[in-house]
């Protein structure tokens, strides 16, 4: 299917992400990772402020929002892939801060696939807000929908 | 484990960063990963979804191994002076596989009144395919 430009500048509604203790645990205990930042209250106050969560934490607000957050490409998911992600940390993000995310599609474009046929792209930037109203984090998602079924 | 502290002066272009390494990953790992993460996308879970998708078998979510190669990064500069992380997907792994995550420091500047320190990333599998090429940018603290 070609790739549909119209879907560049879409915007989803603003959705809010409590940051909880207990799920950055079981994040942290998921990516195996025993840095008592992420477990021992004391310490981390000590040490960051508080408890922080994972660098890739935020992720998990993409798949737990109520569905009104993300401005849907619509990718046959049996297709697609996740081509690349990056996270830009502009100030502290600490178990319970409430923050509010807000996506933007930023770009839809094909590429020929080197296995023939053609690949879509969908670049989708997210921002993140504290409850003080403060820029903490940017995401950027690259999502790849292949022309077949994926085979490595 | 926490991070030990580190000093941007005491880091040099080219350093190499601690080795991370998961052993021989496991369904359950991709099963802990789904409800820790909400990626309940079943081409990661369930056999049958997967077969009809046209792969032998589950796989692990890229953000997965890119969690487990994030902590590269943490171990090296502690997760507060994290200020970007970024991944590009290569190939898949699957269950059995090792994800063996390195570093290395490429360049160190001073941006405002941060003293930061940029590095180059990569997954492997235990055939020393890639899985994940990435890049990051930590503030280090400053001697004096």
């Amino acid at each position: 299917m070609p790739v549909d430009k119209s879907f560049i500048g879409k915007k989803g509604e603003p959705v809010t992400m409590h940051v909880e203790r207990g799920k950055i645990r079981e994040f942290a205990r998921a990516i195996k990772d025993d840095d008592q930042l992420y477990f021992d209250e004391a310490y981390a106050a000590r040490e960051a402020g508080g408890i922080m969560p994972p660098v890739t934490f935020l992720q998990t607000a993409s798949h737990w929002d109520d569905g009104r957050g993300r401005p849907r490409v619509p990718f046959d998911l049996k297709r697609v892939l996740h081509g690349e992600q990056e996270y830009e940390f502009l100030a502290p993000i600490h178990a319970g801060d409430v923050l509010t995310a807000v996506s933007t599609v930023v770009d839809v474009y094909e590429k020929p696939g080197k296995r023939g046929g053609s690949m879509n792209f969908a670049v989708i930037e997210t921002e993140y807000r504290n409850q003080g109203g403060t820029l903490v984090a940017r995401a950027r998602s690259v999502s790849i929908e292949t022309g077949q079924v994926v085979k490595d | 484990m926490a991070a030990a502290k580190r000093y941007w002066q005491d880091v040099k272009e080219g350093d190499t960063l601690a080795e991370v390494r998961v052993e021989k990953l496991t369904r359950t790992d991709f099963v802990k990963y789904a409800g820790a993460s909400g990626d309940f996308n079943p081409i990661h879970h369930d056999q049958t979804f997967a077969e009809a998708s046209g792969n032998p078998t589950v796989f692990a979510m890229g953000m997965l191994n890119a969690s487990i190669l994030s902590r590269v990064v943490t171990a090296f500069a502690g997760r507060p002076n994290v200020r970007r992380y970024k991944v590009r997907f290569a190939t898949r792994a699957w269950p059995g596989d090792d994800v063996i995550c390195r570093g290395r420091v490429t360049r160190k500047l001073e941006l405002g009144d941060e003293k930061l320190v940029e590095g180059e990333l990569e997954a492997v599998n235990q055939k020393g395919e890639t899985l994940i090429s990435g890049s990051f940018v930590a503030a280090l603290p400053s001697r004096g």
